[in-house]
């Protein structure tokens, strides 16, 4: 019983991994005073992670309409992974204060059907 | 004891009457559950608040980037019946990444506004003047980031929601309003400075403060709370529950209606209407009928 059960388990485990490609996966980088890319096209209802880094100092990324934000440490990789749920073209910004051009630190998530 | 009809009368025939906006000092009494009275009596008063100021900055949304301050200035200082005291909303300085420029464009700031004949003058920093060295060169210059004090009754707070870069109060500055609050009667006049709205207005383009809803939940109890800020540029109303907000416009160059375009770029400069959009805040504090009177007003007359 407790192998049938043990085999069972697995096999759950494996239909769960088949019904569930990986995310895809979307490095970006922030410098003073600019994302790249600074525009993201995704598909509605397909989630993604976003990885994130520095090439300076402390940075956020913000997607209010997402409910989605990180601080960007320098050194580090900052992961966040953004539901695309509703169709449209949406802002997100730099939301810590980083320098002259920060009002200008922003970008676009286009969402399409 | 101040005649404020008579005094608007006055900015009006001296050609810089605006836009008259009436915000209760208690909400809760407009529900008949209070007055001024029982929050406790105050002398009527009033006070002009200036925001946003921008001194350094350069660029075509204001050809007269190094006269405008002085025009406000000079315009404040020719109102007959001078206030009783000024406040100063933030944004002193426009950014910069020099920290030495920064100490300049904050003592050239300083040395402007010295001659308002007011010399009760209360200020507070923006982010521009302090979020790239948590306010170390601003309180050089100005002393503390957040502070109170008291005038004719009401209680006034000055609270720093950008010394941070994170646009936070912070958990140390929420508990010395939390300790602050706990000293005043419930039903207290309360009137909040601070630079960037507490609540999101729009933080597609950073108008908020992220923490902001834990001082408003600090302040909720209290039915009698007036919020003045600055940081939008432009004069806008809003009420959480029965607390006031009211945005001041900028004295340098006006921003846009949140989200009216893709970008929060500074309005144009119009040659045929210059210096339109900005402006400064006459507030009356209206003992008799427990209100503030705003009236807005232009740098320059029409």
């Amino acid at each position: 019983m407790a192998l049938s059960g043990l085999l069972l388990g697995t096999a759950t485990i494996g239909l769960r991994a088949a019904a569930q490609p990986e995310e895809q996966v979307i490095k970006m980088l922030a410098r003073r005073f600019t994302y790249t890319p600074d525009k993201l096209t995704l598909k509605q209802g397909v989630p993604v992670i976003l990885e994130l880094t520095t090439a300076d100092v402390l940075m956020g990324f913000n997607a209010p309409d997402f409910g989605v934000r990180a601080d960007i440490i320098p050194g580090q990789v900052a992961r966040v992974r953004l539901v695309p749920n509703k169709p449209g073209t949406f802002t997100f910004l730099c939301d810590i204060f980083c320098g002259s051009g920060h009002e200008t630190m922003s970008g676009t998530i286009t969402v399409v059907a | 004891m101040r005649h404020p009809i008579d005094r608007r009368e006055f900015l009006k025939l001296a050609g810089l009457g605006g836009v008259v906006f009436a915000s209760s000092l208690g909400a809760a009494r407009a529900a008949g559950t209070m007055g001024a009275a029982k929050g406790g009596t105050y002398d009527e008063f009033y006070f002009v608040q200036l925001s946003d100021t921008h001194w350094g900055f350069q660029g075509p949304p204001n050809p007269d980037a190094k006269g405008t301050l002085k025009k406000a200035v000079a315009a404040v200082n020719s109102m007959s019946e001078q206030p009783d005291f000024i406040v100063f909303t933030g944004d002193l300085t426009h950014t910069t990444d020099d920290p030495k420029e920064r100490r300049q464009r904050l003592a050239q700031f300083k040395e402007i506004v010295s001659e308002l004949k007011v010399k009760d003058v209360r200020f507070m920093p923006g982010e521009h003047d302090a979020s790239l060295d948590r306010g170390e060169a601003y309180q050089e210059f100005f002393g503390k980031t957040h502070y109170t004090f008291d005038h004719k009754g009401v209680h006034f707070i000055a609270l720093d929601n950008v010394s941070d870069p994170r646009a936070l109060i912070g958990d140390e500055q929420l508990q010395w309003l939390a300790a602050d609050l706990r000293q005043q009667p419930q039903e207290a006049n309360i009137v909040v400075l601070t630079h960037r709205p507490l609540f999101d207005l729009y933080p597609q383009w950073d108008w908020a403060t992220r923490d902001g809803a834990q001082a408003i939940d600090l302040l909720m109890p209290h039915p009698n709370v007036t919020v003045f800020y600055g940081h939008i540029h432009q004069e806008h109303h809003k009420m959480t529950g029965h607390i006031a907000h009211h945005a001041a416009k900028g004295l340098m160059f006006p921003l846009p209606v949140a989200g009216s375009q893709p970008q929060r770029n500074p309005l144009p400069w119009d040659p045929a209407h210059p210096y339109q959009g900005l402006g400064f805040r006459d507030i009356e504090a209206e003992a008799k009928n427990a209100e503030f009177k705003l009236t807005e007003l232009p740098v320059v007359k029409a």
